[in-house]
C-alpha cells in the first residue's frame, strides 16, 4: 500500500465529511454564481481554517477564476487544492531524519504530545535510528508512568526521573544519557501547558534553553561504549553539534484559539514544525493552514489514531487533495 | 485580530453621529463584524448564520436606528441575545437520594475528562459528600495511574478493578461505594471519537450498567466548528445531562459553549479553569457571553449603553408620539406625570397664562383616575389600536371599568381629539427632527438638545387634550387657552413649544 493510500486510508472519514458538503455544492450549482462562493466559503469556514484564510482562499481563487476563465465550480475545486497546499509551508527536510537530533514535543494539555512520542519513537526505530525518549513532563501524574508503557511498546530506551522533579534537568540528562549510549533521534515528552500560563511557559523556555546549551558540547561517540555502532559511523557524527529541535503537536478539532497557542509557542521557542494530531476524527484541522502559513512552520507528521502506527507523513498537496478528492 | 469587536463597531458606525441615523448599509457592515467575530471565537457556522439574522432583526429597531450611540446598542443587543442563548441562569448538578448517586463522564480524547472527575470529587467533597472515583479508561497507557495519583492528592478513594472490562468496573466501583459508604460515584471513561462505534457502545453499556444521575460531557474551550457534530453524536447516543467546558483558563472564546447550548439544549454546568482541585466554577452565561465576543473588558461601556439605552428609550417614545401615533398607555403615562407633578391645576398654574384658564372654570381632579380605570379594562391591543374600539367593544370595557357606555364614548372622543392635535403639534415636532437630520458638521451637541425638547412637546399635548374635551366648557376653555400656548409664540417669554425637559424638572421642583 503506498503512503498516499495510508494516508487516504487514515483520513476516510475527514475527508467523506468534507466532500459530502463540496458534492452539495457542485450538484446544486455547476456555475460560479454568488451561491457557490458562499458555499465554498462555508466549507472552508467549518473546516476551520478561520475567515482569515478562508477569505484570502476565496479571494485567489476567485481571481484565478477570471485569470484563467476557469469554466465551471469543477475547475474551481481543483483549483483549490492548489491554492489550499501553496498556503502551507513547506518542510526543506525531514526533521526526524536528521543525523543527530533531539526534538522537543510542546503543547497544550492533552493534545497527543506523548502518544506522538511513542508513534514517532517506533517510526525512528522502525528507520534504524537509535532513540532515546526522556520524560520531561514531570508534573501530570503518571505521565511518567504513560511514556513509559510507551516506550516498551516501541522497545525503546527512556530516561526518567520522579514526578516532581525539574524538567530542565531531566532534559539535561537526557542528553547525558544518549551521548553515553550512542542515540542520535531524542524524543522528549514535555508537560502539557496553556500558553497563557507566563509560568509554565518559562519552565518551558528553560527546558529547552538548557537543552540546546548542552547540546552544543555534544560529543557523541567519545564515550561510546556501544559495539553495535560501526567505527565510521561515529567519526562521521564526532564534530557536528546536537540539533534540538522543537515541535508544537496540535488536536485537528482546535479552533481559531489554535493559532493563538501556535504564535505564544513559537515567540518562546521558535518551532520548528508542527504535528495535527486525531484526524481520524471528524475534524479537518484547518487551523494547520493558518498555523503553518503564518508562522513559517512545516507540518511534520499528522496522527490518524491511537495505535503506534497511526502516524502519517505529511505532504501538503495530498494532503489537500485528499481533503477534496475529485476524481 | 478582532479582538476588540467593540472598537470595530464604533469604526463601522464611526460617523454616525453627523448621519444621524443608522442606515441599512450600516447595520450590515456591523453584522459583518459581528459575524467575524463570532467565527474568531469558534461559534458554529450555522449557529452563527441563525443568529446574526436575529440580532439584525432586532438592531432594525427605532431604538437602535434613533441612537446616539449605535456601536454600543447594537452590542447591547448581541450581548443579550448571546446570553439568552447560553441560559439564563446557572444550572448545577442534579442528584437523587440514591446512594450511592453515579456521575459518568464521557467526551472526546484530551478532552480533559481525568482532570474534570478529580475536581469534581473535590467539589463533592468540600459540599460534604464522600465521593468515590471509578478508573474506567482502561484503554490510555496508564490512565488509572492518573486517576489513582490525583485521589490521593484529593484523599478520595479511587476503584480500579482488573482495569480489563470498564463495564464490569463501574459496576464494582458501586458495590465498592456501598461497601466503603461512599455516596457518590464518578465514572472516568475514556477518550473517543462520536465515531468510533464500539468505543460508543461501551460508553452505552457503563450507562445502561450504573443507571447515572448525571452524565456530564467534557468539551474543550478550544475545539472548533467540529463542536457540534460530536455532541450531538454524543447527545443522540448518550444523552448527556450537562457539559463541563475544559480549559478555560486558556484564552480561547469559548463559542463551543453557545454552539452546545443551541445544537442539543444541554446546559453547560461547569467550567474547569486551571490545574489545581478547586478550579471547578459555576457557569455564568454573561461571562461566556462577553467573553465569546471578546469584550471582557467592556463592561463599563456596556454599563454606559444601558444608561444611554434607557434615556433612549423615552427619547423614542417621545418622537413617536411626536408623530401622533398616540395610544392609549402614552394617555396612561401622560396622565401619571401630570399626578407626579401635582395634579392638573398645579400644572396650570405653572404654565404660562394657566392662572387665568383655572379662574375661568372648574378643575376635575378625579377625571385622571377616571380615565385610566377605563383605559385599564381595554385590552392591550385595543389600548394601541384604538380604532378597534366598535360598539361591542365599548360595551364590554364599560362594563369592566363599572362606567356607562357614554363614558367611555366621552373618553375615546377625548383621545381623538387630543391625537388630532398631536398632529397638528407633531407637524412643529416634525419640523424639528427635520432640522436634526441634517445638523452641521461637527456640532454634535445640537440633536441631543432637541430631542430634549421633543420629549416635554407631548407632555404638555397631552396634557391639552386630556383637558380640552374633558368636563365640559370650563376645561374645554383651558385646553384650547394651553393649545394656544403650545402652538402659537407663547404667553410668556419662554414659549410652551420651547419647554424643555429641564424646564419641566424646574416646574416639577418649583411645585413640591
Ligand atoms: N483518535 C485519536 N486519539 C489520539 C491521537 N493522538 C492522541 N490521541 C489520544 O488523545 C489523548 C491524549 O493524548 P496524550 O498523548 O496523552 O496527550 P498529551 O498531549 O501527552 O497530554 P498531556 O500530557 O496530558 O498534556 C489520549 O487518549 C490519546 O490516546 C490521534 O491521532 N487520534
Ligand atoms: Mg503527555
Amino acid at each position: 500500500m503506498s503512503w498516499l493510500d495510508k494516508l487516504s486510508e487514515g483520513l476516510t472519514r475527514t475527508r467523506e465529511r468534507f466532500n459530502e458538503q463540496l458534492n452539495v455544492i457542485l450538484d446544486r450549482t455547476p456555475a460560479l454564481d454568488d451561491d457557490f462562493w458562499d458555499d465554498l466559503e462555508e466549507t472552508l469556514i467549518t473546516s476551520d481554517f478561520g475567515a482569515p484564510a478562508t477569505l484570502q482562499i476565496i479571494d485567489q481563487l476567485q481571481d484565478s477564476a477570471r485569470r484563467l476563465a476557469l469554466p465551471d465550480a469543477r475547475a474551481v475545486l481543483n483549483r483549490m487544492a492548489q491554492t489550499i497546499a501553496g498556503m502551507f509551508t513547506q518542510a526543506e527536510n525531514d526533521l526526524f531524519a536528521l543525523p543527530q537530533v533531539c526534538v522537543l514535543f510542546v503543547g497544550i494539555n492533552g493534545s497527543g504530545k506523548t502518544t506522538t512520542v511513542g508513534k514517532l519513537a517506533k517510526e525512528a526505530s522502525d528507520n534504524g535510528r537509535r532513540v532515546l525518549l526522556g520524560s520531561a513532563d514531570t508534573f501530570r501524574a503518571a505521565a511518567i508512568e504513560q511514556l513509559d508503557i510507551w516506550a516498551k511498546r516501541a522497545n525503546v530506551e527512556v530516561v526518567k526521573r520522579e514526578r516532581g522533579a525539574d524538567p530542565a534537568s531531566v532534559s539535561y540528562e537526557v542528553i547525558e544519557r544518549a551521548e553515553a549510549s550512542n542515540a542520535n533521534c531524542i524524543l522528549i515528552d514535555t508537560a502539557g501547558r496553556l500558553h497563557t500560563s507566563d509560568d509554565l511557559m518559562r519552565e518551558l523556555e528553560k527546558v529547552v534553553a538548557v537543552t540546546r546549551k548542552r547540546a552544543i558540547q555534544w560529543q557523541t561517540g567519545t564515550k561510546t561504549n556501544n559495539e553495535t555502532l560501526e567505527v565510521n559511523e561515529i567519526d562521521a557524527q564526532t564534530s557536528n553539534d546536537l540539533a534540538v529541535k522543537t515541535v508544537l503537536v496540535i488536536d485537528a478539532t482546535t479552533g481559531q484559539n489554535g493559532l493563538q497557542q501556535a504564535r505564544e509557542f513559537n515567540s518562546r521557542l521558535d518551532l520548528d514544525g508542527v504535528i495535527i494530531t486525531k484526524l481520524d476524527g471528524t475534524a479537518k484541522g484547518g487551523i494547520a493552514v493558518a498555523i503553518s502559513h503564518e508562522l513559517k512552520i512545516p507540518v511534520l507528521r499528522i496522527g490518524v489514531g491511537e495505535k503506534i502506527d497511526d502516524l502519517r507523513p505529511f505532504n501538503a498537496l495530498d494532503f489537500s487533495t485528499a481533503l477534496i478528492e475529485f476524481s | 485580530m478582532f479582538d476588540n469587536l467593540s472598537g470595530r463597531l464604533q469604526d463601522v458606525f464611526g460617523d454616525l453621529r453627523s448621519k444621524g441615523r443608522l442606515s441599512e448599509s450600516d447595520i450590515d457592515a456591523a453584522m459583518r463584524e459581528i459575524r467575524l467575530a463570532l467565527l474568531e471565537a469558534d461559534v458554529n457556522f450555522k449557529v452563527v448564520k441563525g443568529f446574526v439574522a436575529r440580532a439584525k432583526e432586532q438592531a432594525f429597531t427605532s431604538e437602535v436606528l434613533d441612537s446616539l450611540t449605535p456601536a454600543q446598542n447594537v452590542i447591547k443587543i448581541v450581548l443579550d441575545e448571546l446570553t439568552s442563548l447560553l441560559g439564563s441562569e446557572s444550572v448545577g448538578l442534579k442528584l437523587s437520594s440514591r446512594v450511592p448517586n453515579v456521575i459518568m463522564l464521557v467526551g472526546l480524547q484530551g478532552s480533559g475528562k481525568t482532570t474534570a472527575a478529580a475536581k469534581l470529587a473535590w467539589r463533592l467533597k468540600k459540599d460534604g459528600h464522600q465521593p468515590l472515583l471509578a478508573a474506567c479508561d482502561i484503554y490510555r497507557p496508564a490512565a488509572a495511574d492518573q486517576l489513582e495519583t490525583l485521589g490521593k492528592e484529593i484523599d478520595v478513594r479511587v476503584y480500579r478493578g482488573d482495569g480489563k472490562n470498564a463495564v464490569s468496573i463501574a459496576q464494582e466501583a458501586v458495590r465498592d461505594a456501598i461497601d466503603n459508604l461512599r455516596d457518590v460515584v464518578i465514572v472516568d471513561t475514556a477518550g473517543r471519537l462520536h465515531i468510533d462505534d464500539e468505543m460508543m457502545a461501551e460508553a452505552k453499556a457503563i450507562r445502561d450498567a450504573v443507571r447515572p444521575e448525571q452524565i456530564i460531557m467534557v468539551v474543550d474551550a478550544m475545539t472548533g466548528q467540529d463542536v457540534v457534530t460530536v455532541v450531538q453524536a454524543f447527545n443522540e447516543q448518550v444523552d448527556f445531562d450537562g457539559v463541563i467546558m475544559s480549559k478555560m483558563d486558556g484564552d480561547a472564546r469559548g463559542g463551543g459553549a453557545l454552539s452546545i447550548r443551541e445544537m442539543t439544549g444541554k446546559p453547560i454546568i461547569f467550567t474547569s479553569e486551571g490545574e489545581k482541585p478547586s478550579s471547578l466554577e459555576a457557569f455564568h452565561p454573561d461571562r461566556m457571553a462577553k467573553r465569546i465576543l471578546g469584550m471582557g473588558d467592556m463592561l463599563t461601556l456596556i454599563e454606559k449603553a444601558q444608561a444611554a439605552a434607557d434615556a433612549q428609550i423615552e427619547q423614542a417614545e417621545a418622537q413617536r408620539i411626536a408623530r401622533a401615533e398616540l395610544t392609549f398607555d402614552d394617555f396612561i403615562m401622560i396622565n401619571r406625570q401630570v399626578r407626579k407633578i401635582g395634579g392638573i391645576s398645579s400644572l396650570l398654574k405653572a404654565l404660562p397664562g394657566g392662572d387665568a384658564a383655572l379662574a375661568g372654570g372648574k378643575v376635575d381632579e378625579n377625571m385622571l383616575d377616571r380615565m385610566e380605570v377605563i383605559i385599564n379594562s381595554m385590552t392591550a391591543k385595543e389600548r394601541t389600536k384604538p380604532t378597534l374600539l366598535n360598539g361591542s367593544r365599548r360595551a364590554r370595557i364599560a362594563a369592566g371599568a363599572g362606567v356607562q357606555v357614554f363614558d367611555v364614548n366621552q373618553l375615546v372622543k377625548q383621545f381623538e381629539e387630543t391625537r388630532k392635535m398631536m398632529k397638528k403639534m407633531g407637524f412643529g415636532a416634525e419640523m424639528l427632527s427635520k432640522k436634526t437630520k441634517r445638523p452641521k458638521k461637527g456640532k454634535k451637541g445640537k440633536q441631543g438638545k432637541q430631542s430634549k425638547q421633543l420629549r416635554a412637546v407631548p407632555t404638555l399635548g397631552g396634557l391639552g387634550g386630556g383637558l380640552s374635551g374633558s368636563a365640559g366648557g370650563g376645561l374645554g376653555a383651558l385646553g384650547k387657552a394651553g393649545k394656544g400656548g403650545l402652538l402659537g409664540k407663547g404667553a410668556g417669554s419662554t414659549g410652551l413649544g420651547k419647554m424643555s425637559a429641564a424646564d419641566l424638572r424646574n416646574i416639577e421642583d418649583l411645585l413640591k
